[in-house]
């Protein structure tokens, strides 16, 4: 889903919306050949933010807390919220180094880089790939890793139903209620409709049909202090996923959000934020 | 024209309550409730039924592929054309037909299907359907994304692979490799006529005109909903500069013949209920995964007939809706003809495929079913669109046709 271009965003629950300028931007990336759609936002040290199968790129009330600290980008992944590029990506490895070479056109050398879920399995990849160029990493319920005794569902099949339940605690919050509604007008419904299913299509071009590309051959390189943020409330990721992270991940640590699903920096901004800001700033 | 009689070889045994225990008939309903020894009187049944079309004289006989399901039993539909090479004659054997993402390297598909076509003496059709996502994204786990340019890029080395006389490298981005050099290789020159199977989407129908294929619409929904996606095949035929010779299509439509219209009630009803209720339940995000079709595809296209709406709405008809929606064509021989006929011109297809074997069907009343098609409704179709070319059929079974007439 995309924001209406600059305008006021109040999806949300938590309060204290706009207390910090935003704006939409377009970055190309490598010549022409991508342009990425990106919300930007606050001052201080650079910050990465990369959402989820989800899709969003709002500017959330999440976004809205970090800005209050830092300059955050949100980028829209290629081929996703109207960026452009996706057919020239084949597989992860070419979207790792895509964006690399995006830190570059934003003139960054080395920021902190928060993911959600997909977002997060590119973050740590990203953070494998450069780790030099990532100075601390939050993954907040991230994909990247398998346990076979317990299968992470298969979302690219779920109905609103079966969303609603995977990615919050409570469906009937005043955020997953933003987050689901539904337009009444048909056209709109339609529109909404196809570009849930655009983000899953340049989601699965990546990670299509089970997300596990390899990330355990490669995190022994993130060695950056790691924060894992979890929800506890998140049948799509067990908090058994957290611990296995913990174990690949030595320099980590966990903090687990309560009344949380899967989109916990969403359901609970406040609670999020607070974890973050002094992970990031000691 | 050309009458060739279809075949999807179904799972006949599904429980009474298999739509309150199951989402779908495809990709997850388990096989613990495949009886193996119901399989194999299957494949016998259906097998006698396609080698019996060949004496009855119809044009062409045709499987298909699809995986994990109850609805069509044929995972390889080689195999099946396979023991059909040997055990007819004058059939052409149109397999509709690999899923050529599905193979890796796809030379496979090269080397089986000219084996298919030499075994058979020159009387092969070669299919190459995408797949449907159920099979191709879900059961054989393809990234949907990617799944039409792996299909091009496959079908570019097996047409190459069938026409090349030395050996070459191939160095796709799919596919790499060093020595394709296939032996055998097909009978039919340059290669066997190609047809590619789809569901109604534009990508589909722009690939198969510029390359001079037969497209075919293999819709269970008859030929009065069928016309309405036909129509911007013919138009779209027309946008690219493409002739509109009839034979460029392919059409499915389920028939049931009996002696009079009310028999033919008493005699399908059943079986055409347990295909529409059973066989067509699709779990709805199965049947068109995220990035299957292109959005420009999806918003320009009618929803795709496999779509949950239109399934729950097939599933409820009973039987006047069926025949009156021209979901199936039923009734008495001259009903049947009748409708055919309307069928053929409305769609201007010159490829018909009837599947005369639906659901649950039992051999004697699919061996009835064919009799009187071939007997009473196919004379005076044939003719049709005979004014035009054919060089979508496989040459030998042309001339074979023609020598048998001769005699």
């Amino acid at each position: 889903m995309v924001a209406a271009a600059g305008g006021r965003t109040d999806r949300c629950h938590g309060g204290r919306l706009d207390m910090v300028e935003y704006r939409h931007v377009t970055v190309p990336v490598r010549g022409d050949k991508f342009s990425v759609q990106m919300v930007e936002g606050g001052s201080g040290e650079s910050l990465i933010f990369l959402h989820g199968e989800d899709g969003l790129t709002e500017w959330t009330p999440f976004l809205d807390r970090l800005a209050q600290h830092f300059h955050v980008y949100a980028p829209a992944h290629p081929g996703q919220g109207g960026s452009q590029g996706l057919q020239h990506l084949d597989d992860l490895w070419d979207l790792v180094i895509f964006y690399e070479e995006l830190m570059q056109s934003l003139g960054l050398d080395r920021v902190h880089v928060i993911g959600q879920s997909y977002g997060g399995m590119l973050a740590a990849e990203l953070a494998a790939h450069r780790p030099e160029k990532v100075s601390r990493l939050v993954l907040i319920n991230p994909l990247g890793l398998w346990l076979s005794d317990t299968p992470i569902p298969d979302f690219f099949i779920f109905t609103l139903e079966d969303r609603a339940k995977a990615l919050w605690f409570d469906p009937e919050c005043d955020a997953a209620k933003t987050v689901f509604a539904q337009p009444t007008d048909p056209e709109e419904k339609m529109e909404l409709d196809l570009s849930r299913t655009e983000t899953l299509t340049a989601v699965g071009k990546f990670i299509w049909p089970i997300p596990d590309k390899g990330l355990t051959k490669r995190i022994h390189r993130v060695t950056m202090p790691t924060l894992l943020l979890w929800g506890d409330s998140n049948p799509l990721l067990p908090i058994k996923y957290a611990e296995a992270f913990q174990i690949l991940l030595p320099n980590s640590s966990l903090k687990v959000i309560e009344k949380a699903g899967h989109l916990a920096q969403d359901e609970r901004p406040e609670e999020a934020v607070e974890a973050i800001l002094p992970f990031l700033k000691s | 024209m050309k009458l060739s009689m279809f075949h999807l070889m179904p799972y006949q045994d599904l429980p009474e309550d298999f739509e309150k225990q199951h989402r779908s008939a495809w990709v997850d309903l388990p096989n613990e409730n495949f009886n193996p020894e119901l399989g194999r009187q299957y494949y016998s049944d259906y097998l006698d039924e396609l080698e019996h079309a060949d004496t009855l004289g119809f044009d062409g006989v045709c499987v298909n592929e699809h995986h994990s399901n109850a609805y069509g039993l044929m995972p390889s539909p080689n195999i099946m054309a396979a023991t059909l090479a040997r055990n007819t004659k004058n059939v052409a054997l149109i397999v509709l037909g690999n899923s050529l993402s599905l193979y890796q390297p796809p030379i496979r598909v090269a080397e089986e299907m000219a084996m298919m076509d030499i075994m058979s003496g020159g009387r092969l059709v070669a299919g190459f359907p995408v797949g449907t996502s159920m099979d191709t994204t879900f059961s054989y786990g393809q990234v949907p994304a990617q799944l039409r340019e792996r299909h091009t890029e496959a079908h570019d080395l097996i047409i190459k692979a069938w026409t090349e006389r030395k050996p070459f490298i191939f160095n796709g981005k799919y596919n790499k490799l060093r020595y394709v050099n296939i032996w055998p290789r097909p009978l039919q020159q340059p290669h066997p006529p190609v047809w590619v199977p789809g569901s109604g989407s534009l990508e589909t129908w722009d690939w198969v005109l510029d390359r001079n294929y037969v497209y075919c619409y293999l819709s269970y929904f008859g030929y009065q909903r069928g016309n309405r996606v036909l129509q911007g095949f013919w138009e779209r035929a027309a946008e690219r500069g493409v002739d509109d010779n009839p034979h460029r299509l392919g059409f499915l439509q389920l028939v049931c013949v009996s002696e009079t219209d009310e028999s033919a009630q008493e005699e399908y009803e059943d079986h055409v209920k347990y295909f529409y209720q059973k066989m067509l339940r699709i779990y709805a995000p199965f049947a068109e995964s995220p990035g299957y079709r292109s959005i420009h595809s999806i918003r320009e296209s009618l929803r795709p007939q496999l779509g949950q709406e239109t399934m729950k709405a097939a599933a409820d008809l009973n039987w006047k809706d069926f025949v009156d929606q021209g979901h199936i064509i039923a009734g008495s021989p001259a009903t049947v003809r009748d409708k055919m006929e309307e069928a053929i011109k409305l769609l201007r297809v010159g490829h018909l495929m009837v599947l005369l074997h639906i659901g649950t069907m039992p051999k004697e009343l699919t061996m009835k079913n064919m009799e009187l098609f071939s007997k009473e409704v196919m004379p005076g179709l044939n003719n049709i669109y005979e004014e035009y070319d054919d060089p979508w059929w496989p040459q030998r079974v042309v001339e074979q046709t023609a020598a048998t007439a001769a005699d």
